[in-house]
Order: C-alpha cells, then sequence, then structure tokens
C-alpha cells in the first residue's frame, strides 16, 4: 500500500479535499432550488414511517415490554421470563441447540457453497449444475421439511436415508436369515435361548435324532422354496440328525413341538453341535427344516443355533433419535441453503481477477496454494457476507425444525421455543416475548455488520 | 488496473450484502398465515337468515372437513345463511389466540378441548348460548354432556362430535391366522394374546408414539387407570387433586410396560414407535400388514379408509380390555362455542345441537354424538352403531379425556408435558419414578 500512498502527488490529495470544500457553497445554492424544503420531504415519508412505526417499531416495543410480565398479563415480574429461558431441562436443549445451530450450519453451508462455486468454475455444465445446486431455494421450507420427514424415515423401505445405509451395510455384511426368530415363551420347551443363540436343551449323542422347534419368525422371511416341515431322516452311526421348523399351525392348533402338516421347514439355518464348548461338527438345513450332522464323536453333545441366525437385521441410524436429529435436521438445511451460497460465492470469484492467480501460478504455487493463499482472501469479504447473512438466517430457523422434529423437545430452538411458549400450547406470551427480544438481541449485532458493511461499499 | 480491480471486487461484495439482506428479509416475510377460507354457495331452501355469513373455524381438514362441510350446507339450506368454513390446522388455541386478541373471532369455534373452552370462557371471549339453544341441549344431551359445555353456571358450548376411546382396532386376519378366537376382554388375555401373535410371527401392536401424536399414548394410560382406580381416581387425578407421584399411576404405568415394555410386541421396535404419527400406525397394520393391532378412537375409521381395508370386515375393534375392575370408557370430544353476537351464530349452534345435524353427519361416518335424540339407526357404518351402544351403556362411569381436560400445556401440547413423559416411558420402560416425577413436574407447572 505504501508505494501507492506515495505515488500519488500531494497536490491531488489537496486537490480533492478542494473539491469537497470549495464547491460547497453554490451546491448549497443548488439544493434550496433543486429539492424540496424539509417539512415536504418529511410529509412523503411519513406514510412510509407510519407504516414502518406500526408494523415494526410498536410490535418491537409492545414486545419487550410484554416480556416483563407474566402469563396472563396481569403483574410485572422483571427479568424472570428471561432467566426462564435458561431454567429447565426443555429449555437447556434449546439454548443448546441453537449454539449447535449457529456455529455449525452456516459455516457448514458456507464452506459447501464456496466447495460447490470454486467447481463449477471449471466443468463444462457448471449452470446446469448451479441451477440443480439452487433449486432447493425455491421449495418452501415447510415442502422441505416435509420431504426430509420422509428422507429421515426409520422404516428402510421408506425412509431414503436408511435404504441407503442399509444398501451399503448389506453390501458388506450380508443380512440375516431369520431375525427375531426364537422359541416359544414358558411351558417345557424342546429348545432354549441363550445369549441371542438357541440350544437344543436335551443332549443328544450320535445315532439319535432331535427337534428344534422355532416360532416367531415373520412371513417377510420365510424363504419361498421353503418346504413342509418333515421328520428328520433317520440317524446312521456317527450322525446326529433333525429338524429345525416353524413350529405353529396357520390358524392355530396342531400338537406343539412336533412338525405337524401345514408347518414349514427353515432352510438355510446353521446348526452346530457342541461338546464342552467346542463346536465338533456343523451342518446346515435343508428345504424341509432337516439336517445332519456328521462325522459326529461318541458321547453326548448339545445342538447349537448359532446367534448368527437370528440376530435383526441392520435397519440403519436412528436419524430422528435424541443424538441425532439436530444434525439430521441441519443436513436438511445444508440442502436448501448451499446453493444461495454457492451463487453468492460464485458471483465473487467472477470478481477476482485472473492475472493475480495467473501470477501466483508462474511463480509456481500448486492449485491448493492458490486457493488457499490468493482465491480465499480474495473472496473473503464475500465469505464473510454469507456467514453472516446465515447466522441471521439460522437464529430465527423455525420451519424445518416444527416439521421434521415433529415437537421432539430435542430437536427445540429458540425460534420454536418462543411459538410453543406462546402459541403452541403454553399459553405464555410473557416467556415468549423474552426469547423474542433475546433473538432479536442476538440478530442485532449480525444486521449491523451487514449494514455497516454494505455502507462501507457504498462509499 | 488495481483500482479498476478493487471496484469491481467491491461491487461484488455490494451485490452480495444487498442479495443477502434481502432473502433474509423476504425469509422473514414467508411465515405469515394463509386462510384456508372456502365460502359454500347458498342454495334454495329456508330464507330466514339470508344474507347472513357465519363464520366457522374448526381443525378438521380432509375427509372430516369434508363432511363437516355437507352438515353446513345443511344449515346453508335450511336458514339461506352462508357458512364460511376455516381450519385452525392442529392447534386450535394458535389459530384463535390472535384472533381473539385482535376481536376478530370466528362467529363460531369448535374447540377439541372443554380445557380451551374453560380457559375461553374465564376470559369472557365467549358468548353464552341463547335460552332456546340451551333447551334444545337440555333436551337432547344427558346433564353431563351439557356440564362439560357449561362454566359457572352458564351454558357456552354444544359438544358437536364425541369420539369414543375406548376400543383397539385389530386385524381379525391376522387373529385368525394365529389362532386367537376371541378377542381380549381383559388386559391379561391381551398380553397373552399379544405373544400368541408374536409367535405366528405377526408383530402384535403399532405404537403411535411420535412427538406430535403421543396424545395416542395418553388415551392408552387413562384407559388404564380409569379401569384400574375407577372413576373417582380419575376424576381427582384430572383435577390434579391427587400426584402423578401416586401408587395408583405408578401401577398403571407398570401395566403400560407389560405391552410398552416389550420392544418386540412393537412394529420396528422403540426406534420405529417413538417416530411413529398415527396415521403412519393405522396404515402400517391394515395398509400394510405390519402388525395386528393399533390403538385408535372411532375416527381411526377415516384413516381405515385411506388404506384398502374395509371398515367391519377387514378391520374391527374390540373394546379396551379391562385392567381392573371397571370397564373403561374413555370419550373426547370437539366443543361448539359462540365467540360473536349475532343470530347467525345462535342459529348455528341450535342447528349443532338439533337432531337434524347428527342424522346428517352419522349418515356420513367417521361420527359418533352423545345426542339421544340421534338413534344408533342413523349410522351409515355398523362399527359407529357398535360403539353408540357401547357409549350409552357406559352410561355415568363414562369419563371425558383426561388429557383434553387439563391445561394444554401438560395434557396437549407436542414434545412437552403429558406427552413427552409418556413418550420417553416407552424408551425407558422401566424408569416408573422417573416417569411419575416428570409428569408431576409438569403438571404443577401447568395446573399453577
Amino acid at each position: 500500500m505504501k508505494p501507492t500512498h506515495e505515488g500519488v502527488p500531494p497536490a491531488a490529495t489537496a486537490g480533492g479535499a478542494a473539491a469537497v470544500t470549495g464547491p460547497a457553497a453554490p451546491r448549497r445554492g443548488a439544493r434550496e432550488r433543486l429539492t424540496p424544503p424539509s417539512w415536504l420531504a418529511l410529509l412523503f415519508l411519513l406514510p412510509a414511517l407510519l407504516l414502518l412505526g406500526f408494523l415494526v417499531v410498536y410490535p418491537i416495543v409492545y414486545s419487550v415490554i410484554r416480556s416483563f410480565f407474566d402469563a396472563s398479563g396481569g403483574s410485572f415480574v422483571g427479568f424472570d421470563n428471561y432467566t426462564g429461558v435458561f431454567q429447565g431441562h426443555d429449555d437447556l436443549v434449546a439454548v443448546r441447540n441453537t449454539v449447535v445451530w449457529v456455529v455449525v450450519a452456516p459455516t457448514l453451508v458456507t464452506i459447501v457453497g464456496l466447495f460447490f462455486a470454486v467447481l463449477t468454475e471449471r466443468i463444462r455444465w457448471a449452470t446446469a449444475f448451479k441451477l440443480v445446486v439452487f433449486m432447493p431455494m425455491a421449495i418452501s421450507f415447510l415442502a422441505s421439511g416435509v420431504i426430509f420427514r420422509l428422507v429421515y424415515q426409520q422404516d428402510p423401505d421408506q425412509g431414503v436415508a436408511n435404504a441407503a445405509l442399509v444398501a451399503i451395510h448389506d453390501t458388506f455384511k450380508s443380512g440375516t436369515t431369520y431375525p427375531g426368530a426364537g422359541p416359544r415363551t414358558g411351558g417345557d420347551q424342546l429348545v432354549h435361548e441363550q445369549g441371542g443363540a438357541v440350544l437344543g436343551s436335551a443332549p443328544v449323542s450320535a445315532g439319535q435324532t432331535a427337534l428344534l422347534p422355532l416360532v416367531k419368525v415373520k412371513p417377510e422371511y420365510l424363504p419361498k422354496d421353503a418346504k413342509p416341515a418333515a421328520q428328520p431322516p433317520a440317524a446312521k452311526a456317527g450322525q446326529v440328525t433333525g429338524t429345525v421348523w416353524f413350529d405353529f399351525t396357520k390358524g392355530g392348533g396342531g400338537e406343539q413341538n412336533k412338525p405337524n402338516a401345514g408347518e414349514a421347514g427353515l432352510p438355510g439355518i446353521k446348526v452346530e453341535a457342541l461338546r464342552g464348548g467346542k463346536v465338533v461338527a456343523k451342518a446346515t438345513t435343508g428345504k424341509d427344516g432337516t439336517f445332519t450332522l456328521k462325522k459326529v464323536p461318541s458321547g453326548a453333545v448339545t445342538l447349537r443355533l448359532p446367534k448368527g441366525n437370528f440376530t435383526a437385521s441392520y435397519g440403519g441410524a436412528e436419524w430422528l433419535g435424541t443424538t441425532l436429529i439436530t444434525p439430521a435436521i441441519i443436513g436438511s438445511y445444508l440442502w436448501v441453503w448451499s446453493g444461495f451460497a454457492m451463487v453468492l460465492i460464485a458471483a465473487g470469484l467472477a470478481a477476482i481477477p485472473r492475472d493475480a492467480l495467473e501470477a501466483a501460478r508462474v511463480d509456481g504455487a500448486t492449485e491448493w496454494q492458490v486457493f488457499r493463499r490468493v482465491t480465499i482472501p480474495l473472496l473473503a469479504p464475500v465469505l464473510v457476507v454469507v456467514l453472516v447473512t446465515l447466522v441471521i438466517n439460522v437464529l430465527k430457523v423455525f420451519d424445518l425444525v416444527f416439521i421434521i422434529g415433529g415437537g421432539d423437545p430435542n430437536a427445540n430452538v429458540l425460534a420454536l421455543e418462543m411459538w410453543t411458549k406462546s402459541f403452541g400450547g403454553g399459553n405464555d406470551p410473557g416467556s415468549g416475548s423474552a426469547i423474542a427480544v433475546l433473538l432479536f438481541l442476538l440478530v442485532l449485532p449480525a444486521m449491523l455488520f451487514n449494514i455497516r458493511r454494505l455502507r462501507q461499499e457504498r462509499k | 488496473m488495481r483500482v479498476s480491480r478493487g471496484v469491481t471486487s467491491r461491487r461484488a461484495v455490494g451485490a452480495a450484502v444487498a442479495a443477502g439482506l434481502l432473502l433474509s428479509a423476504a425469509a422473514a416475510c414467508g411465515g405469515g398465515d394463509d386462510d384456508k377460507g372456502g365460502g359454500s354457495k347458498t342454495s334454495a331452501g329456508g330464507t330466514e337468515l339470508k344474507g347472513v355469513t357465519v363464520s366457522v373455524a374448526a381443525k378438521w381438514t380432509g375427509t372430516e372437513e369434508t363432511n363437516f362441510r355437507k352438515v353446513l350446507q345443511a344449515f346453508e339450506k335450511q336458514t339461506g345463511a352462508t357458512v364460511q368454513y376455516a381450519s385452525t390446522g392442529e392447534n386450535t388455541d394458535a389459530y384463535l389466540g390472535p384472533k381473539l386478541a385482535a376481536h376478530n373471532p370466528p362467529d363460531v369455534a369448535i374447540l377439541p378441548q372443554p380445557g380451551l373452552m374453560q380457559q375461553y370462557a374465564a376470559k369472557g371471549q365467549l358468548k353464552p348460548l341463547e335460552p332456546d339453544v340451551v333447551s334444545e341441549v337440555s333436551q337432547n344431551f344427558s346433564p353431563y354432556w351439557k356440564d362439560l359445555g357449561s362454566y359457572q353456571g352458564k351454558t357456552y358450548g354444544v359438544i358437536a362430535k364425541a369420539a369414543y376411546k375406548s376400543i383397539i382396532w385389530y386385524r381379525p386376519q391376522a387373529f385368525s391366522d394365529a389362532g386367537v378366537q376371541q378377542p381380549p376382554a381383559a388386559w391379561a388375555d391381551l398380553v397373552k394374546d399379544a405373544g400368541t401373535l408374536q409367535d405366528s410371527g405377526t408383530t402384535p401392536f403399532t405404537l403411535a408414539a411420535g412427538p406430535q401424536d403421543s396424545w395416542t399414548l395418553t388415551d392408552w394410560f387413562e384407559n388404564v387407570y380409569l379401569s384400574q382406580a375407577g372413576p373417582d381416581n380419575y376424576d381427582k387425578l384430572a383435577k390434579h387433586e391427587i400426584k402423578w407421584t401416586d401408587p395408583t399411576v405408578a401401577k398403571a404405568l407398570q401395566t403400560l410396560a407389560e405391552i410398552w415394555g416389550k420392544p418386540q410386541f412393537l412394529n420396528g421396535g422403540v426406534a420405529t414407535a417413538t417416530k411413529t404419527k398415527f396415521d403412519e400406525s393405522i396404515t402400517q397394520v391394515f395398509g400394510q400388514n405390519k402388525a395386528a393391532m393399533a390403538y385408535g378412537g372411532d375416527f381411526a375409521a377415516a384413516n381405515i379408509a385411506t388404506t384398502k381395508a374395509k371398515v367391519g370386515t377387514d378391520a374391527k375393534v374390540f373394546a379396551f380390555p379391562k385392567a381392573g375392575d371397571t370397564a373403561p370408557a374413555v370419550i373426547g370430544g370437539d366443543v361448539a362455542v359462540a365467540m360473536k353476537d349475532g343470530k347467525g351464530a345462535q342459529a348455528l349452534m341450535k342447528f349443532l345441537a338439533s337432531p337434524e345435524a347428527g342424522k346428517v353427519w352419522a349418515g356420513l361416518g367417521g361420527y359418533l354424538t352423545p345426542n339421544k335424540a340421534v338413534s344408533p339407526d342413523a349410522y351409515s357404518d355398523p362399527i359407529a352403531k357398535q360403539l353408540i351402544q357401547q357409549m350409552q351403556q357406559a352410561g355415568d362411569s363414562a369419563r371425558y379425556d383426561m388429557s383434553d381436560l387439563a391445561p394444554a400445556a401438560f395434557g396437549a401440547t407436542p414434545g412437552a408435558g403429558e406427552w413427552e413423559a409418556l413418550r420417553q416411558f416407552v424408551s425407558k420402560p422401566t424408569d416408573v419414578k422417573g416417569t411419575q416425577a416428570t409428569l408431576e413436574a409438569a403438571a404443577a407447572k401447568a395446573f399453577k
């Protein structure tokens, strides 16, 4: 900067100063002729001022006053409504979530927007890409909320997020055969459950057969090629045979613990023979549920259907559960707003002089260094504006939390709490107003920052 | 070069700031509510109220709204008045509160809870019914229902529509597949049959424990509590004269845990149950055959109608099993109140109290009324006929939905009070003590 200053001749500065003071006198004369008198200006401004007064100033002042009164508005309570915001578990959760939102959401959106903006500079179908990323901005928040409620549905058959997780999970780890199946509860049973596995109650030895009845088999997990359960085949020497089947006759009835007509065998179940805790033989059931364990050493063994047959299938993440709900909603916010950030940052990017980047490249900077040391510093003002605008926006995030959270207190934020307290059942406009004033005070510095910035640019 | 460069980038920043401010301003304005007011056309018929416009607000949407509009059309035909209907959305107080504060409420509003009626009446925001309307009410309704619509001796409300909440909907096919011949009559049988259903491979229940629909949980609780602790304790708990830390409450919660506490009994386990909305819980049973039973009042028939299942054959109801000595009969209902003076408002109130309105509505389905002058024959569907008889049998031991009698902050707010406490209990069914403490803390605050 210094050389530039030195380069400017003192005369020019003096001239500039003169330009300000010099023509001032004649200009004042001109103003008298060309601009209306101040009372007339005021008259013209009056409608706007009145409107602003009614719609902006009066509500703010009234909210501030209301926030010092109790629910019915009858008695003055001082700052109780304000301290109330920070009391009680649910209120503190709302405050915590608001902090998380303000810290995480704008940063994330700006980073993603920057990423998209830089990338679109280099791809061929940039406009189409930008259009797609920007499109969510055209959808109302309420509709976005509804969309993401569906995305985060728990059931993988309905929620895209969990469907994707389950698909990824299942490519690496195949699903179990009969989740949820197990022995019948109560009574004298041939099998019993132990640590997720199903064990035969009576020990068997080579040459014997075993019946292993199971219930609680969901129809959707029963293979189509399953055949009616058969009696175990005769066991030869050194063999243990048996049947694993769904011991439930449709419509009730049927003798328990016997493979009756109409009961299906359970194919594909792994059967192990144990002795002293060690697996001595293994088999898998056939289509009619029968199995044959070969080369069983003499002596008693216990039959086990290992846990892997029954563990519940992977159902995806609990997106709208206690811990993930706020991150999940922030994700939907990202989907909506990253286009906005991208467009503004792309505009700033277009204004960056190419020669600065080129100069850096000529000097041997890598692309990352160009990005990190040249692009970002030149973009900084735009990035700050985007960030601050988003902070303002995030402080009053309501629609997405209202729709996706559906009232879950773990998703609560101050703006939603304000509504709940005053209208959504709380019936306490006093504490609602207190939250509103608090939010207003929090937004104020960001607003002032943006306005100052705008003024500076105008100068 | 340098100067011009500075200018362009600054301009870009300026534009960015301006766009940002504009957008945030636009977003700020975006939240305005749009009135869904839809006028109905006047038709030929009576003319005594010709030219009079009556505005009505109720929370009904969808099928319920269509049916109510037909009832209103009957009123228009009878009187010649024009009726404008607006839906308040789920939260009636949130809709009416600001309108009342601005002294611009609808002529007639239909409130989902008598608690809300009491609240408005106490503030003097309701117009008492005129003598001829009161006599119409006395003629058609039993004293219990008239009292529900009264505040400090004055009658303000007409029970426009009742909901019978002591039933469980089930899929007969699932029951017969599992060999359950008779729907259970006692709680122990319900638990046993649930086990049998589970053995047969069918999940016994769907539970609508999503934050926005946790009212179903309060209904479960009320049925069990009314059954075990009896009507007198029920009344006391409803008025918070006994505390939620009472042993009777603990017993009811422990009883509920016999079903809520078994994740295998609930479709998708606890993770799904605590996110499930009421309509989803019904379609999961009757649309997707994912479970055998779902809790829902008679109004669930409207949800079942959206699936392929037919009410009466594929979807049936049984009375909520007795968990104690009393057969529970928990009833909800919407109270119509007049919020403005005027001939039109009172005429509509009188119409709603009359058997004519009840008959039209009963013929459309999804409707029950404690109006004695509407005979069971007027109901179009067999289930409603069954329920209206059950309701009339319950007689004096029938009780109004407890959570709807409580202040809204405790009994009717998603994510707070009783709703959320019971929802948390579904996640932690062993924590009876903690749940009771949470309930009592919330109740103490709301009943102040």
